[in-house]
């Protein structure tokens, strides 16, 4: 029985544990399992010892008729979610001796839920990274791969679910962090809607960008996910509830925008071909593919790496080795300030927390923040435009597959992994990677994840489409 | 682009401590990533740009507090220096 269990959706799951065919603890001691096994892929910072405990727990709720959609399904959460009473580190130095103080507002729906969660998984630091390799504590590695990246910032949850590790895990999204691991893992991942799923207990990068999201093997995993999580909260005053917006209509055959200029340029030709087969085969089932041209698309990440600096920098002025986290002593209080931040931060949140000081600097602030938020302004109204034509809008997830680790060492050859899912975060829309077929590379075989973004709200297009796409 | 001097005052205002090598990678790397950043010069902004979003009041009303002391402990307990519910941080006042 317990082999079936790696190629079983959360539905089966549901339905199974329903059935008393198996129970939670036998679920959650599976995946366990299959954690340890996988150790070297270094998916996880911490695997939760009362796992099994909470999957007790859920088997009485399931016996006494009670059972939810993630009642005993065994979850891993991203190191910047923070779960009372456990260790929440985002994958920093700064923080790898901070226990939460409360629970994030999604925890605690999976815990109202009686999910079982089993463990926090490996991130780059502070979520700042595209592979992982940011992480101060490990470098995690891909499941189809081990030399190269699982990608990143969610590398870790990604390399969980596709690893069997994990049923279902939830990582953050800022710029691309949860669906371009979930394209070099080989799973699906979903960005939601800006404010849909509340930050409230997720430790913060960009505050106008940060959204957290489901990370499952099918897209309808990733959908009863989704639909757990989201909802408006009241410690988190952008979140949104499904009457902020009128949510897009979902048709059978719907017109898929594809702007070609901006999809075209530095891409893996291989890449490219699988993307442009999966148009095809949509073709086919009677959708219509369009082409569009979105002006100010360019220009996202531009704005991205000035607007997101701008707001890391300010979120992390709060950690300074006094309150919580990591204390390094100095001459004076200063010099306390500058040696635990200066030792505790990484390499790549220095940089970020220097270029944020930069762009809001006297003198600069009009040339780059101002200008930034104009130009966001632009993007947006682009994709407004677009959204009249079209009902989602089709990229590669990623320009190519996984690459080695070590393999990009400038930080801004690193920054452009991101250029085909920074958009969304810009604008606010949702946005998921589906896996297509496979390339080879290197002698390995390596997932291509396939991009689509709707207007806001729209996540219900984005599953339906979804699903037409992984079935090819 | 930057200035070793412009760096050593973003890390002053950063409250960060950097050392020499450091710096002179740091510098390298603003060069590219200012570089590309700055591509966004090149939009014509002719309008000025509203603020982003629409301001409103998102804090709660005053009232209902909290019971006295509920968080302090496990607040507290999280403080590197720590004097019975105080934090110890180095003396400010009457320095050279």
């Amino acid at each position: 029985m317990s082999n079936n269990f790696d190629k079983m959706t959360v539905k089966d799951m549901r339905k199974g544990l329903n059935a008393g065919d198996f129970s939670s603890v036998e679920l959650t001691e599976h995946f366990l399992k299959n954690a340890k096994n996988n150790k070297n892929l270094n998916a996880y910072l911490e695997i939760f010892d009362d796992a099994v405990e909470h999957a007790k727990a859920a088997d009485v709720q399931i016996k006494g008729g009670k059972a939810m959609s993630l009642t005993g399904i065994p979850i891993a959460l991203k190191d910047n979610i923070l779960i009372k009473g456990k260790t929440a580190s985002a994958g920093s130095k700064i923080l790898e001796n901070y226990t939460a103080t409360y629970d994030a507002f999604v925890v605690e729906k999976l815990k109202d839920q009686g999910a079982v969660l089993i463990g926090r998984t490996n991130m780059d630091e502070f979520a700042m990274g595209s592979s992982t390799e940011n992480s101060a504590f490990a470098i995690t590695r891909n499941p189809y791969d081990k030399t190269r990246v699982p990608g990143g910032s969610s590398g870790g949850s990604t390399a969980a679910v596709a690893s069997n590790s994990a049923a279902l895990a939830l990582g953050s999204d800022t710029a691309g962090s949860i669906r371009q691991p979930a394209a070099f893992c080989g799973v699906v991942g979903l960005k939601p809607t800006y404010g849909s799923v509340s930050r409230s207990g997720l430790i913060a990068m960009g505050s106008s960008l940060d959204v957290i999201g489901p990370i499952g093997k099918c897209v309808d995993d990733v959908e009863i996910a989704y639909n757990a999580i989201r909802g408006k909260d009241k410690a988190d005053s952008t979140t949104i509830d499904d009457t902020t917006f009128d949510i897009p209509e979902v048709s059978n055959k719907m017109t898929i925008g594809v702007p070609r200029d901006f999809v075209s340029s530095d891409i893996n030709p291989n890449v490219l071909e699988k993307f442009e087969k999966t148009l095809d085969a949509l073709k086919a089932c009677g959708h219509t593919i369009k082409d569009i041209t979105l002006p100010y698309l360019k220009y996202s990440l531009a704005s991205y790496y000035i607007i997101m600096p701008a707001e890391a920098s300010t979120n992390l002025a709060r950690i300074d080795g006094m309150r919580y986290g990591f204390h390094l002593d100095g001459d004076d209080l200063l010099g306390d300030y500058k040696n635990s931040r200066g030792e505790g931060f990484g390499r790549e949140v220095r940089r970020r927390i220097l270029l944020g000081a930069h762009v809001l600097s006297s003198g600069y602030y009009d040339a780059y923040y101002g200008k930034a938020t104009a130009v966001r302004r632009f993007i947006k109204e682009d994709f407004e435009k677009a959204f009249r034509d079209v009902d989602v809008i089709a990229t590669p997830t990623t320009p190519t597959p996984a690459f080695k680790i070590g393999e990009k060492a400038d930080p801004l050859s690193m920054y452009l992994e991101d250029i085909f899912t920074v958009p969304a975060n810009i604008v606010g829309i949702p946005g998921i990677s589906v896996p297509i077929e496979t390339i080879e590379e290197g002698g390995s075989n390596l997932p291509v994840g396939f991009q689509m973004v709707a207007p806001l709200l729209g996540e219900e297009r984005l599953f339906k489409l979804g699903k037409v796409v992984e079935s090819f | 682009m930057i200035s070793k001097d412009d760096l050593k005052k973003l890390a002053q205002l950063s409250r960060l401590r950097l050392d020499a090598k450091e710096e002179e990678a740091l510098i390298r790397d603003f060069e590219s990533i200012i570089g590309y950043i700055s591509d966004i010069q090149e939009v014509v902004v002719d309008e000025p740009t509203p603020e982003e979003g629409v301001l409103r009041n998102v804090m709660r009303e005053d009232g209902e507090p909290h019971k006295r002391s509920q968080y302090t402990d496990v607040l507290t307990k999280a403080f590197q220096k720590r004097e019975n519910n105080y934090l110890k941080v180095k003396k400010i006042l009457n320095q050279k």
